[in-house]
C-alpha cells in the first residue's frame, strides 16, 4: 500500500500569454487604444439604436442644416436638455428658402423615444436612445444636402467602415497564410509560380493598382455586392505580403525536428503547415494583422471617398467625406467633415493597440 | 558594381513584361470600351460610333490592341494615344511631369529635412516631454489619410477668410512670365499639398528613424566611444546618427513610388496639375493607353526604387557589397 503522495509544489510560472498581457497592461497608450476599439464597435453594433434617425430618411425642409446645439437654459431659466427648433422662412431680399432658429419654443430631448423602426441584430425595434416629440426634429451634427441626419449616417456609416478592414485582413492573411505556407513547404515548382505572382503584385503601389481593380466592380450592382467586391479587392492586394513573409518562415520550420517528426508519422502536409508551423508563427501574424487593419481601413475610406468604394444607399465614413469635396461645402458647410473625426479616431486606435500587442509579443528585445 | 546593377536591369525586362500584361488584361476587364459614351449620345449614331472604334483599332481582338501598343513603344517609343485628351500620351504625361515631380519632390524634401532631426531627438530623450508630444503627433499623423488632411487644410484656410486654395497659381498669374510674386504666389499654394501628402510620411519616417538611431546606441561602439572620452557631440553625429541613418538612405529609394501615386488623392481634392488625378480619369473613362502607361509607370518607378534602395545601401554603408 503506498499512501497518495501529493504533487510536488510547482513553482507558479506564468504562461507566456499572461506575460504578454502584463506587458501590454503597462502600456498606456495601448490600453487607451484597446478601449477605443471596444467603445467605436460596440457604437457601431448598437448604431441602429443609437441613431436618432434612419440612414435614408430624407427631410427635405431641412437640405444642409447645421449641427443644433443643445442647450440647457431657456429665457435664463435652467431646464432639462432642449434644442430650439428651426422654421421655415424665406430671406426677404432674395427669397432663397431658409432655415431661421425659432428661438421662442424650446424642443424638448427624450431618451428612449420611439422613433423609426429598425432591425438590429435581425430584432426589430423602434426606440431610439434620444429624440424629440415628433413633428419636431433635432439634427445633433446637421444634415447633408438631402436633409439626412448626419450623425445617424455616420454610425450607421462605421458598420462598414470598421467591417470591411476586419473582413478584408481575416482573407488577405487567410490566403497569405496559405499560399506562403505552400510555397515554403513544397518550394520548387509551386514556389516559383505563387513567387512569381507576388512579386507582380507587389510591383505595384498600393493605390494605383487598387483604384485599377476597383473600377472592375460594376457600378449597377447592389450595394451590398460592391461590399463585398471592396472587400475581396482589398483582400486582393494584401495577401502577397503575407505570403512572402509565411514563406520564409516555413521555409525555415521545414527544418526543425518536430516538422520532420510529424512528417515522419505520417502526418498530410496541410495539416502540417495549418497545425504544427502556422501556430508558431500566431504571434508574429496576430501583431501585424492589427498594424495592417488602419490601411485598409484608410484604403476603403479612400476608394470610397474617390467614388469607386461603397455605393448608396449604403454608406460609409469615406462615402459621407465625398459629399464635404468640394470648396463651397468647406467654406459654408463644415460640419460635413465630421465622419473624417470617426476615420481619425479608429485608425488611431488600431495603431495604439497594435504597437503596444507588438511589444507585449515581442519577447526577444527585453 | 556595374554588372550587377547591370543584372538587375536586364533582370526587370521580364517581370515589367508580364506585369504589362497583367495590367492590359485589368484594365480590358472593364466591361465595354471608350467609344460607348457616344452610343448615349443623340448626335452620334451608331455607325460613327462603329467608324471612331475601327479608327482607334477598338474593334480588333485586345491581344492585337497590347501588341500594337507593345510594338509602339519597343521601337519608336510611342506610347499610345490618349482617347479622352485626344492627344500622344506622351504629350501629356510631360507636360503634367514637371509639377508632378516639383510638388512630390518638394513633399519629400520637407518631410525628411523634419522627420530625421525628429526622430534623432526623439530617441534622445525617449522620456522628455518633447519626445512624447512628436510620438503622439507621429500618430496622429498616421491616423489622418490625405485626403482627410487636404480637406481640413481647405476648410482651415477658408474659415480663416483665405482664398489661396485649389490649383497651383492664382489665376492672373498662370500664364505670366516668372516673377518674385509668381514664385511667392506658387509657394502660398504649395504649403497645402505638401503639407496634406508629407504627414503620412513624417510620422513613418520618424518612427523608423528613432527605431533605428535606438538599436544603434546599443551597440558596443557608441559604449566605446563615450568610454574612450570622446566629446558627446562626436559620439552623437560620427558614430551614432552616422549608421543609424543608412537605413533611412535605403528607404529614400523606396519613395520613388510615391512620385506618382502619393499625389493622386490630395491632387484630386486641390485640384492639382499633376499625374495622379490623370490615372484616376483615365481608369474610369476607359481611356486604355493612358491608364496602362500610368500603371506601367508606377510599377516601373517601384521596381528602379527598390534597385536604387539596394544601390544606395552599398553605397553608404561600406559592409554591404554585392558581387
Amino acid at each position: 500500500m503506498t499512501a497518495v503522495v501529493a504533487p510536488p509544489e510547482v513553482a507558479r510560472v506564468p504562461s507566456p500569454l499572461a506575460l504578454a498581457w502584463r506587458r501590454y497592461r503597462k502600456s498606456k497608450l495601448g490600453v487607451l487604444g484597446g478601449w477605443m476599439l471596444l467603445i467605436l464597435y460596440l457604437v457601431t453594433l448598437f448604431s441602429p439604436f443609437l441613431a436618432p434617425y434612419s440612414v435614408t430618411t430624407q427631410h427635405e425642409a431641412f437640405s444642409y442644416q447645421a449641427p443644433q446645439a443643445v442647450h440647457i437654459v431657456h429665457k435664463g431659466k435652467l431646464s432639462r436638455p432642449f434644442v430650439y427648433g428651426v422654421k421655415q422662412g424665406r430671406d426677404p431680399v432674395t427669397f432663397a428658402r431658409t432655415n431661421v432658429v425659432d428661438r421662442e419654443n424650446p424642443v424638448y430631448i427624450g431618451l428612449f423615444v420611439r422613433g423609426e423602426s429598425y432591425r438590429m441584430l435581425g430584432i426589430p425595434g423602434s426606440v431610439h436612445l434620444f429624440g424629440v416629440p415628433e413633428g419636431q426634429y433635432f439634427f445633433p451634427l446637421g444634415t447633408d444636402l438631402l436633409g439626412r441626419d448626419l450623425l445617424s449616417r455616420m454610425l450607421v456609416g462605421g458598420q462598414v467602415s470598421l467591417t470591411v478592414g476586419v473582413l478584408g485582413v481575416l482573407i488577405s492573411f487567410g490566403i497569405g497564410v496559405i499560399m506562403g505556407g505552400l510555397s515554403g513547404y513544397y518550394g520548387g515548382r509551386t514556389d516559383n509560380m505563387i513567387q512569381r505572382v507576388v512579386e507582380v503584385l507587389l510591383s505595384f503601389p498600393r493605390l494605383p493598382i487598387l483604384l485599377a481593380i476597383s473600377v472592375l466592380v460594376p457600378a449597377r450592382w447592389p450595394s451590398t455586392w460592391v461590399y463585398a467586391g471592396i472587400v475581396a479587392v482589398l483582400a486582393l492586394i494584401g495577401w502577397a505580403s503575407v505570403a512572402r513573409v509565411v514563406r520564409g518562415q516555413v521555409l525555415a520550420a521545414r527544418q526543425l525536428e518536430y516538422v520532420a517528426a510529424a512528417q515522419a508519422l505520417g502526418v498530410r502536409d496541410l495539416r502540417v503547415i495549418l497545425r504544427h508551423v502556422i501556430p508558431n508563427l500566431s504571434s508574429f501574424l496576430i501583431v501585424s494583422a492589427t498594424l495592417a487593419l488602419p490601411g485598409y481601413i484608410i484604403g476603403e475610406s479612400t476608394l470610397s471617398f474617390l467614388g469607386v468604394g461603397i455605393k448608396e444607399p449604403m454608406t460609409s465614413w469615406g462615402l459621407l467625406l465625398k459629399e464635404a469635396n468640394n470648396f463651397e461645402t468647406l467654406a459654408g458647410r463644415p460640419w460635413l467633415l465630421a465622419p473624417g473625426l470617426l476615420i481619425f479616431l479608429s485608425v488611431l486606435a488600431f495603431n495604439f493597440f497594435g504597437d503596444a500587442l507588438r511589444d507585449a509579443a515581442d519577447t526577444q528585445s527585453r | 558594381m556595374l554588372t550587377y546593377t547591370l543584372r538587375r536591369l536586364l533582370g526587370m525586362i521580364p517581370t515589367i513584361l508580364i506585369i504589362s500584361v497583367v495590367c492590359f488584361a485589368v484594365i480590358k476587364l472593364q466591361p465595354g470600351n471608350f467609344t460607348d459614351q457616344y452610343l448615349e449620345d443623340p448626335r452620334f449614331t451608331r455607325e460613327t460610333a462603329d467608324a471612331i472604334r475601327r479608327q482607334l483599332g477598338l474593334d480588333q481582338p485586345a491581344i492585337v490592341q497590347y501588341g500594337r501598343w507593345l510594338w509602339g513603344v519597343v521601337s519608336r517609343f510611342d506610347f499610345g494615344y490618349s482617347f479622352f485628351q485626344n492627344r500622344p500620351v506622351t504629350s501629356v504625361i510631360g507636360e503634367l511631369l514637371g509639377w508632378t515631380v516639383l510638388i512630390s519632390g518638394l513633399t519629400l524634401l520637407v518631410s525628411w529635412l523634419v522627420a530625421v532631426p525628429l526622430g534623432i531627438y526623439t530617441a534622445f530623450n525617449r522620456n522628455g516631454l518633447g519626445a512624447q508630444i512628436a510620438n503622439f503627433l507621429g500618430y496622429v499623423g498616421l491616423a489622418i489619410p490625405d485626403f482627410l488632411a487636404s480637406l481640413l487644410l481647405v476648410a482651415l484656410v477658408l474659415s480663416l477668410g483665405g482664398t489661396n486654395v485649389g490649383g497651383i497659381l492664382s489665376s492672373q498669374y498662370i500664364d505670366a512670365p516668372w516673377s518674385w510674386p509668381k514664385i511667392l504666389d506658387l509657394l502660398n499654394h504649395l504649403w497645402i499639398p505638401v503639407i496634406a501628402i508629407g504627414l503620412e510620411g513624417v510620422a513613418g519616417l520618424m518612427r523608423q528613424m528613432r527605431a533605428s538611431m535606438l538599436d544603434v546606441l546599443t551597440q558596443d561602439y557608441v559604449r566605446t566611444a563615450k568610454a574612450k572620452g570622446l566629446p558627446q557631440q562626436k559620439v552623437i553625429w560620427r558614430h551614432a546618427v552616422r549608421n543609424a541613418i543608412n537605413p533611412m538612405i535605403s528607404l529614400a529609394g523606396l519613395s520613388l513610388p510615391a512620385l506618382i501615386s502619393g499625389t493622386i488623392v490630395a491632387s484630386i481634392v486641390l485640384n492639382l496639375p499633376t499625374i495622379g488625378p490623370m490615372l484616376y480619369t483615365s481608369l474610369l473613362n476607359k481611356d486604355q493607353y493612358m491608364a496602362l502607361t500610368l500603371l506601367m509607370m508606377s510599377a516601373v518607378l517601384l521596381l528602379l526604387g527598390n534597385l536604387l534602395s539596394d544601390l544606395l545601401l552599398a553605397w553608404s554603408d561600406p559592409r554591404v557589397r554585392y558581387s
